[in-house]
């Protein structure tokens, strides 16, 4: 029995972790279209969902016997295929359910899919490609371009659908795979301080002491960067804080809003902020023990916005409390050391394996921070789902597709 | 150096758990604050998030008649009432719901407008009826934030009989809303409260406190059911209302009061002053005001001419004419400048030469020489144009204003006009400008002596005065309400003899050979009275008649009278005619129920010889008409004009003077309800020329 498991899985440990969150998923999901009011829609989605989820495993018997040689060598025309899906997505996407205002979906008649599902895998697979051809740590600002770029372009498709979540998710894969690469941390800290500097604009005093913090680091550790670099760095930052305004200005007043209603969700109580309020107040009223599995009454009331997609974990966190929250959330923090122990343990012949660990753990720490922090109103509120649990085909899919590769790359000894 | 040396992949390991470690645990922290330590906090605030409280209408105190006969209570009736909610979708479903409920454009605008102030829900229709309720119940998805619930509705059993005294209700206005009379620790949007009569005068004693009942709404606003865990407050009922009314005998007057016509009639307990019955044609259903009037009754009661909406017993100004000889008279005998037996030193001859002009009479005929009694009697203008000059204008002026006729009678009702009349030489000028430049001549207190002039008064205000003349020249305020105590009124200071003067003036208008004996007499009954043709701006012209009054009080024969009655006919023409005979069968229903002799609708003398002979009962009470004449010949009292009255039966006049009418149908028994048999004046006054072409007052 056991043996099976292991033959079939490769990794018993992360594939049974992610098979009992899909099938958590799969309960709130249920849980979630038991409504005052029946919608036939969100009602059945629960079974959409287990019927995504057989052919997820399907999916993930076949692409877990998939040489890793074979995954390697896909990695370059699966990311040129994905960047002009994404392409075509700008051109003929349609909006689906919850997220009808993006352009995201491609519709091929017998079934439809998200292109930026595909992309993140493909790109985790080509910049794991890249990385791994180098055998020195990228310790300059001008090293970090090849790998920015290639993830830049899917990114900024991504971008125009518009769908901020999972462009969020293409710089945790970045960052991630980066850091895996051994590229220091206070290179990437440094990389990031224009878009820091950015959000702390708003208030003078507290980027002035960043920015003499970030001059000091430059001035102090002067040997680390060319000068230019550094120079490109302050004025990078300097060219962040004076955009600041502008950009403000030129965002759209629901896009100004969300910002607002992140910082103070009661300035917009009926509009922009009501997502937030409702979802605190259901995980609040949920307290310790919870309400009960199907119980939720703000759920039930239809206050919980796009509760079986984005806003899964409210349900959660109204029927289940703070017990179960806290452990969806230690379920991840598993599933995700997990990964970076695989990743560990695949050792230095390997390095390919290990960025492409790296890169799925990357995307799922955005994925999972983002969407559970935004229904607490810890993070802004970007839709974004939740791995394995948030109701989504073709996410679920590629979800268990990662896992795939993931215990793939991590088992196969060269 | 390897960059994949397992030491370095290690090293990077912690960091990647470390990452995992703070973002986690950053969540989770997160969670914990809100769910462990601000449970509470979140958990009422999801309780406010879908519990609301919604009001539960009090019924308003029931209205009872003087004979604790139900005048208004509350029947169940559903409303439908819209939460409030994006104005998009609020006004779509407004407009989905006119499918169903009676919903114009203009009052889904009202709606609209109305919860935008209130910025609370609104009560689409407060009276639905069932299918409606029905079809809105079955759709309950199609019609998000609409609930339905049972609340008291008013319901008048008075209907139109009633309309103006008993007012109506409605739902509060955002003007009234925070006004003296509506605060706003008792009252909020959406209460109903009385809008006028009884209803708004006694409306902080006829309304409840609004109970409160808590409901579990989605977040769509649709009801899920009354949330349980917390207490509703039920509501308190209003106090009840005693009124002094006879609910039967407003009926009645409805019934008797001529269809066509509009005008006013009162009825006084000169005993207290009590109202028991106040009536105003034409009226309206104040059932139609309940829930909201339709527009189509509102717009047609404000169309009507005769101005429905319009209560004419305590707002309707008129010239009160004859019938305020008697306040002349009273004046006189008070000031002492005349005693019951003069005469004026000059006769009447039909006119009277003062001033540089004449004065006529209304009889050209002439009176002759007149003591008091009889100069009442006759209604001779010559006299009572001396009696002006002896009382003067300064006195005339300052007596009638002492006695209350530029006052309110102090009625408990919202509204009623102040009588209209000079209180001083100076009102003239103020009034009618330099006309007056040198005050008014003495020729204005003849015009003021026969109830010309400026002077207007109510019917009820002539009703207060004839109660005066029926007890001993005081009178209490007219008052609804019963048990409010007597509400000091005004004080005529008469002796006795001086009131038994005046009502022997009063007896000769309805004895034999006065003006308004055949639609007065009775039989069980006597009725004095002063009948008045008022003028008014179109009979002036000749446009179109005179009003008619008249002002009567009855009682047993030989006692004090018991019930005061003044019927004002608008354009009435006569008030022996029309408005006598009003008088005589309200006063002889009131009379006969309170002493217990089945009441007919035969009442008058003049209706029982249009429709048999002679009765006995006239003969014994009236043996004055038979003294010139062999008791077998009373053809003298058959009309001597072609009135209105003799058309219906065609009975020819010999036929009347034998007692014998062919083929009249039998009397009506003693009636309980009694039904109208005798068709009463309905004549418009377009086409009835046989009612012009009569004369006489």
């Amino acid at each position: 029995m056991r043996r099976i498991l292991e033959r079939w899985s490769l990794d018993p440990p992360l594939v049974l972790a992610v098979t009992a969150l899909s099938m958590f998923g799969i309960a709130m999901i249920y849980s979630a279209g038991q409504v005052h009011v029946p919608n036939p829609v969100t009602e059945d989605a629960w079974i959409r969902q287990g019927l995504w989820f057989v052919l997820a495993l399907g999916a993930f018997t076949l692409l877990a016997r998939v040489p890793l040689l074979w995954i390697e060598w896909v990695a370059v025309p699966s990311y040129v295929v994905s960047v002009v899906l994404l392409a075509l997505t700008l051109l003929v996407g349609e909006g689906r359910g919850t997220a009808a205002g993006v352009r995201s979906w491609i519709d091929l008649g017998f079934i439809s899919f998200q292109p930026a599902e595909i992309a993140k895998l493909s790109t985790i697979l080509a910049l794991a490609h890249f990385l791994s051809q180098k055998d020195a740590a990228l310790t300059s600002l001008r090293d970090l371009v090849p790998p920015a770029a290639l993830v830049g372009l899917p990114l900024v498709l991504v971008m125009l659908q518009p769908d901020l979540g999972t462009a969020i998710a293409f710089v945790g894969i970045l960052f991630a795979m980066l850091y895996w690469a051994a590229t220091p941390v206070w290179l990437l800290l440094l990389v990031a301080s224009p878009v820091i500097g950015l959000f702390l604009s708003y208030d003078t005093v507290v980027w002035s002491v960043y920015i003499v913090a970030v001059i000091g680091f430059l001035v102090l550790f002067r040997y680390k960067l060319y000068l230019f670099e550094s120079v490109m760095l302050v004025l990078a930052n300097f060219a962040t804080a004076s955009i600041a305004r502008p950009l403000w200005n030129s965002l759209a007043p629901y896009q100004r809003n969300r910002i607002l209603v992140f910082l103070d969700p009661e300035v917009d109580p009926r509009g922009a902020g009501y997502q937030v309020i409702q979802s605190k107040v259901a995980v609040g009223s949920g307290g310790f023990g919870g309400q009960g599995f199907t119980l939720g009454s703000q759920k039930r009331l239809d206050f919980l916005p796009e509760q079986h997609t984005d806003f899964i974990f409210s349900v959660v966190g109204e029927e289940l409390g703070f017990v179960g929250t806290a452990l969806a959330i230690l379920a991840f923090g598993y599933v995700l050391t997990r990964l970076v122990r695989l990743a560990e343990g695949v050792g230095e012949k390997q390095p390919f394996a290990g960025l492409v660990l790296l890169g799925i753990f990357g995307a799922w720490l955005v994925h999972i921070f983002v969407n559970i922090g935004m229904t607490i109103g810890m993070v802004p509120i970007t839709g974004i789902p939740l791995p394995f649990v948030s109701y989504g085909g073709t996410f679920l899919f590629m979800s268990w597709v990662a896992v795939a590769v993931a215990v793939r790359v991590a088992h196969e000894r060269p | 150096m390897n960059i994949h040396h397992p030491h370095e992949l290690q090293r990077r390991a912690v960091g990647a758990h470390l990452a995992v470690a703070l973002f986690l645990s950053a969540l989770i922290v997160g969670f914990f604050r809100i769910q462990v330590l601000g449970s509470d906090t979140w958990a009422l605030r999801a309780a406010s998030n879908r519990i609301r409280t919604l009001p539960i209408p009090a019924p308003r105190g029931t209205i009872y008649d003087r004979e604790g006969r139900i005048v208004a209570d509350n029947v169940p009736g559903y409303s439908i009432t819209i939460l409030p909610g994006p104005r998009d979708s609020v006004r779509a479903t407004l407009e989905r719901m006119s499918r169903y409920v009676e919903l114009s454009d203009e009052r889904v605008e009202r709606l609209m407008d109305r919860m935008r102030v209130y910025g609370r829900e609104v009560v689409v229709d407060a009276n639905a009826d069932f299918a409606a309720v029905a079809a809105l119940e079955e759709r309950r998805t199609e019609f998000p934030g609409v609930y339905v619930d049972m609340r008291p509705r008013r319901r008048y059993l008075m209907g139109g009989a009633g309309g103006h005294v008993t007012g109506y209700v409605g739902e509060i206005t955002a003007e009234e809303l925070g006004t003296d009379a509506f605060p706003e620790d008792r009252y909020e949007a959406g209460m109903v409260v009385g809008k006028i009569g009884i209803e708004r005068e006694y409306e902080a004693m006829l309304q409840g406190q609004q109970g409160v009942r808590y409901v579990e709404f989605d977040a769509r606003g649709r009801i899920v059911g009354d949330f349980e865990g917390v207490e509703t407050r039920p509501a308190v009922a209003g106090e009840d209302l005693h009124l002094n009314l006879d609910m039967e005998l407003q009926d009645w007057i409805h019934r008797i009061f001529p269809d066509s016509m509009s005008g006013a009639v009162v009825a006084l307990d000169p005993e207290d002053g009590g109202v028991l019955a106040l009536y105003s044609a034409p009226g309206y259903d104040p059932n139609d005001f309940v829930g909201g009037i339709a527009d189509s009754t509102w717009a047609r009661l404000n169309a009507d001419e005769e101005d429905p909406l319009f209560n004419r017993s305590v707002l309707g100004l008129y010239a009160p004419a004859s019938t305020w000889k008697l306040a002349t008279a009273g004046i006189a005998l008070d000031l002492g400048v005349v005693t019951p037996d003069q005469t004026m030193p000059e006769p009447c001859t039909g006119s009277w030469y003062w001033g540089n002009r004449s004065w006529g009479c209304w009889d050209p005929e002439g009176h002759g020489y007149n003591n008091l009694a009889e100069a009442i009697g006759n209604s001779c203008d010559v006299y009572f144009y001396q009696l002006g000059l002896r009382i003067g204008l300064e006195r005339l002026l300052r007596r009638s204003t002492q006695i209350g006729f530029s006052r309110q009678c102090g009625i408990d009702l919202p509204q009623e006009s102040r009588g209209e009349f000079p209180d001083r030489k100076e009102w003239y000028r103020e009034r009618f400008g330099d006309v007056y430049l040198y005050g008014p001549t003495e020729g204005e207190a003849l015009n003021l002596a026969i109830g010309q002039g400026p002077n207007s008064q109510t019917p009820l205000k002539m009703a207060q005065f004839y109660v005066a003349l029926a007890r001993d020249g005081s009178a209490p305020a007219p008052m609804l309400a019963r048990g409010n105590g007597v509400a000091e009124g005004w004080e005529l200071d008469l002796s006795a003899e001086h009131i038994a003067a005046l009502q022997e003036g009063l007896r000769r208008v309805t004895a034999p050979g006065g003006t308004a004996h055949f639609g007065t007499a009775l039989e069980h009954w006597d009725v004095l009275g002063k009948t008045g043709t008022g003028q008014n701006p179109l009979s002036v012209r000749g446009l179109a008649e005179d009003h008619a009054w008249f002002a009567g009080l009855a009682g047993p024969p030989g006692e004090r009278p018991e019930v005061v009655v003044v019927a004002l006919v608008e354009y009435g023409r006569s008030g022996g005619q029309v408005a006598a005979p009003i008088v005589a069968k309200t006063a002889d229903f009131y009379l006969r129920r309170k002493y217990g002799i089945p009441v007919d609708t035969i009442q008058t003398y003049r209706e029982h010889i249009m429709t048999g002979p002679v009765p006995a009962w006239y003969r014994e009470r009236f043996p004055s008409a038979f003294r010139s004449r062999p008791a077998s010949e009373p053809a003298i009292f058959a009309p001597s004009e072609p009135t209105w009255l003799s058309r219906p039966r065609t009975a020819p006049l010999d036929s009347v003077g034998s007692g014998v009418v062919p083929g009249a149908p039998g009397r009506a028994g003693p009636v309980g309800t009694p039904d109208r048999r005798l068709p009463l004046p309905g004549p418009t006054r377009a086409s009835d020329g046989s009612r012009r072409s009569g004369g006489g007052p």
